[in-house]
């Protein structure tokens, strides 16, 4: 198991390093970051000197080394539209996005693992047709579509939330929180439906599904044999089976609703890090536009591992060693 | 006429004539891609022709009579009075195009690389998949969002309005090819193991022919399942991009463009802006959707 962890640590500074690369070529290619720094007036010579000393003239791969060292360090440059450090631009609104995120994240699992159950036991109930015909309109509706729809409702129709911003937060020194305000949890309402719908259904059309071809196995029909009760039967033995592709998908979706924050994000000015990602697309704020790549990569590339991780916890025949019979 | 027959009692005819869904998603793709084409003959007036424009139509809700100009509009009117069921119409048209487009890009790239990878294997194969892997765990909206940033980047300010189009299916195109290459690869493989691929090798055809011409049909079935739910994916993607500002410029508005604009009139009780074009546009990805479902049912016997 040791090895299996060193080996996907390995693999995941592989693909940061490949990543950095893409990051640091976009920074450094795509135009040119002198013209950005400068005015019109400034001489050729003076231009000459600052691409010196920025250290443009340099060897590429040297470049590079100084590039991802100073992202190690949390130094991604200075953002060309707001003339601000883009680490601590990311970093003032990093926790606006995670509060979100994790927060329809865990609402998503919790009601799709709930109505993925409800509707594999009673697979001929109007409550069960209902919550599927739903789920599929929820799933091919667009996730922005999805939030102007509620806004339209639930803010101007109805005003009984409101439909932009985060409310009152609450300064924490190292992380503004909205979650201990009423507005602050009133304005999280609306995002958090907008962004965790999606993946409710996803996980909810899977733990059906995979509830529906667990329930068939002899082992379930065995225990019911021994004549234990239903809830036993059904939790104790069904659901945690159907438990490690649902953990699999939820743990990548969780990626995918960070990466989906951009839209909510937008569609409801939620002051996070995605918003500012749209901007700096915009307005081709490329220090922005590169350091939120790396960010997202490594949000990615740490979810996987974890969710590999998770594995040996919840399947245990992981965790004996492969015998040759079996590879 | 003896072919037609022949396509009416085919198995696919067959599982449409009798699949309600399916008959019903395909009248409304198709009627709305008709209405599209023919936008400048079906729809009322030309929305963005400055001259087919009266500002005191501005804000008419839809099938009443304006109170100064008396016209009427089945949908209403924007802003600038434009007539909604036209810019639908327009918009559509755009959206289509760059679905469409985007589509047919993805698609000639994702099966070019995949028939690569499979029929040259070693590391070029390798390569592709890899590729295809660390694209495949990024949601495909992050990585058209991040194309369609670099590629503005190198385009200078001046010509960013027009060659948005253009870059917009460009970005779309490149988020969605993996899943062609992927099928088309896996397809291949199993197709090269097939006796009339040895029998082609061993009478000495050329091998960029055995793949187009004998290997290349034979996958097209699964690609197409995957074009058709693509497309829905493309108009979703491209309806996105422009609500979120980074799509087509406002003077060519898609249906995306058009919720963007009717957002801003939401609070202040005009809601047909908003509310028109929003249903178009889930009626053509619904409608586009269930037929990809359906052809997947059909085309995958395994499923039965």
């Amino acid at each position: 198991m040791l090895a299996f962890i060193l080996r996907r640590i390995a693999q995941s500074v592989v693909v940061m390093l490949v990543v950095a690369l893409i990051s640091f070529t976009l920074f450094r290619f795509v135009g040119d970051p002198v013209a950005s720094i400068v005015g019109q007036e400034t001489s050729v010579a003076d231009r000459e000197a600052l691409r010196e000393r920025l250290g443009l003239n340099d060897p590429v791969l040297v470049q590079f080394a100084g590039y991802v060292s100073r992202a190690l360090q949390g130094d991604f440059g200075i953002s060309y539209r707001l003339q601000q450090p883009v680490g601590e631009l990311i970093l003032s609104r990093l926790p606006a996005t995670l509060e979100l995120a994790l927060i329809s994240g865990f609402f998503a699992f919790v009601f799709g693992v709930a109505f993925g159950v409800y509707t594999a036991l009673n697979r001929r109930g109007w409550l069960s047709n209902t919550i599927m015909t739903v789920s599929l309109i929820g799933v091919s509706l667009p996730t922005f579509l999805i939030g102007v729809l509620l806004i339209w409702v639930f803010a101007v129709e109805l005003q009984w939330l409101p439909s932009f911003g985060r409310g009152e937060v609450v300064d924490l020194g190292w992380w503004r929180t909205g979650l201990l305000t009423p507005s602050g949890r009133a304005s999280l309402i609306l995002p958090a439906i907008t962004l965790g719908l999606y993946q409710m259904t996803l996980i909810m059309r899977l733990v059906r599904a995979e509830m529906l071809e667990v329930l068939r196995a002899d082992y379930i029909k065995f225990a019911r044999a021994r004549g234990l009760s239903n809830r036993v039967v059904h939790f104790g033995h069904a659901l945690k089976n159907t438990l490690v592709p649902v953990i699999t998908i939820t743990g990548l979706q969780l990626g995918s609703i960070i990466a989906f924050s951009i839209i909510t994000e937008t569609v409801f000015q939620w002051p996070g890090v995605g918003a500012l990602f749209i901007q700096s697309v915009q307005f081709v704020d490329v220090p922005v536009m590169a350091a939120y790549l790396m960010l997202i990569a490594l949000v990615f590339v740490i979810i996987n591992l974890i969710v590999d991780l998770l594995y040996f916890a919840v399947d245990p025949r992981l965790r004996v060693e492969r015998t040759p019979a079996r590879a | 006429m003896n072919r037609l027959a022949r396509l009416w009692d085919s198995d696919i005819a067959w599982s449409f004539r009798h699949s309600p869904v399916a008959i019903v998603a395909a009248v409304v793709a198709v009627g709305m891609i008709f209405a599209a084409i023919f936008a400048p003959w079906i729809a009322p007036s030309d929305p963005f022709h400055p001259a087919s424009l009266n500002l005191m139509d501005g804000f008419t809700p839809p099938g009443t009579p304006n109170a100064f100009t008396g016209n009427t509009f089945l949908l209403g009117t924007d802003d600038q009075g434009r007539d909604i069921l036209s810019t639908i119409l327009y918009g559509a048209r755009i959206s289509l195009f760059v679905g469409f487009a985007s589509v047919i890009f993805a698609m000639v790239l994702g099966i070019s690389l995949g028939l690569l990878a499979a029929w040259k294997g070693g590391w070029v194969g390798t390569l592709v998949m890899r590729i295809a892997d660390v694209q495949l765990s990024f949601p495909s909206i992050l990585i058209a969002l991040l194309i369609f940033g670099v590629a503005r980047g190198f385009i200078p300010p001046g010509q960013r309005e027009q060659a948005a189009i253009w870059v917009l299916i460009l970005s779309i195109g490149l988020s969605e090819w993996v899943q062609y290459a992927r099928v088309v690869r896996g397809a291949t493989m199993v197709e090269m193991g097939r006796e009339y691929v040895q029998a082609a090798k061993v009478i000495g055809v050329h091998p960029v022919r055995i793949v187009l011409q004998h290997i290349l049909p034979n996958v097209m079935g699964p690609v197409l399942v995957i074009a058709t739910i693509g497309l829905a994916l493309a108009i979703i993607a491209e309806a996105t991009l422009s609500f979120l500002g980074v799509g087509v410029p406002p003077t060519q508005p898609s249906l995306g463009t058009l919720i963007r604009i009717g957002q801003q009139f939401l609070f202040s009780g005009e809601w047909w802006i908003l509310f028109f074009p929003a249903m178009a546009l889930l009626a053509l990805a619904l409608s586009v959707n269930l037929l990809g479902d359906w052809l997947r049912d059909v085309l995958n016997p395994r499923l039965r």
